[in-house]
């Protein structure tokens, strides 16, 4: 069963032709480390997300690999520079190939 | 909370090693942002950002996270290019004990650039 949840992303706001438009984005996981036990001791196995990819009309423009010392419900803040109106298509994969994606229209005036 | 097994400064160099090779490592032109004190290692707040103009010919190619004494010295790696037209990333990483956090920038010409900083853990991430 997947263990995505809710999905959360926001740019800054009037996003102007050449300049950088900040992305924050944010996907419910429980990022279970592995290094953890159970109430009986018993290793709870590491379910992570591994990689976060955006892309931006198509192209690939940030890519994130993940190891157990990201937090739970992993957030990013990071940078795109806004050259057209076009999608941002956010995908996270974890390590049992569960996919979570989320896409936001970047319109430019 | 258990005991886990730690990084050490040694693995910590072997894991630069695998990312890096033998290349040289220079201190400057990152810049971390991260609590100097953490109270919930499971949560801490950190900005990596680089003084780059992240043009085509000049760029920061990806950017590198690690922990000194977490069970795993690698906390995330990150990929960026000029389409991003600003280099930083900020997130939230998970620390097991007090340590040192290092950031490694990768430039488009290969120039390797490094910076670190000490952060006081006050509960530990025994989760990481």
């Amino acid at each position: 069963m997947s263990r995505f949840g809710k999905v959360w992303v926001r740019l800054s706001e009037h996003p102007r032709r050449g300049e950088p438009v900040e992305i924050r984005a944010m996907v419910m996981h429980p990022m279970e480390s592995g290094f953890r036990l159970d109430s009986v001791g018993h290793p709870i196995p590491r379910h992570i997300v591994t990689v976060f990819t955006c892309t931006y009309g198509g192209a690939e423009v940030f890519r994130a690999t993940l190891h157990p010392a990201v937090s739970s419900n992993p957030y990013f803040v990071f940078y795109v520079r806004a050259t057209q109106s076009a999608d941002l298509l956010f995908t996270w994969t974890d390590d049992r190939g569960e996919v979570a994606t989320h896409s936001v229209r970047l319109e430019l005036e | 909370m258990v005991r886990q097994a730690q990084s050490t400064p040694e693995t910590l160099a072997a894991a630069l090693r695998e990312s890096f090779g033998e290349a040289p490592i220079t201190s400057g032109r990152i810049k971390l942002e991260i609590p100097r004190l953490a109270e919930n290692g499971n949560i801490v707040p950190v900005s990596i950002s680089v003084d780059s103009p992240m043009s085509e010919q000049d760029y920061v190619k990806s950017v590198h996270l690690f922990a000194e004494r977490n069970p795993l010295p690698r906390i995330l790696d990150v990929e960026l290019g000029p389409r991003n037209g600003r280099a930083r990333v900020a997130t939230r990483i998970r620390l097991a004990v007090s340590q040192q956090v290092r950031a490694v920038a990768v430039m488009s010409d290969g120039a390797l650039w490094f910076t670190a900083a000490d952060v006081e853990v006050t509960v530990g991430g025994c989760d990481p």
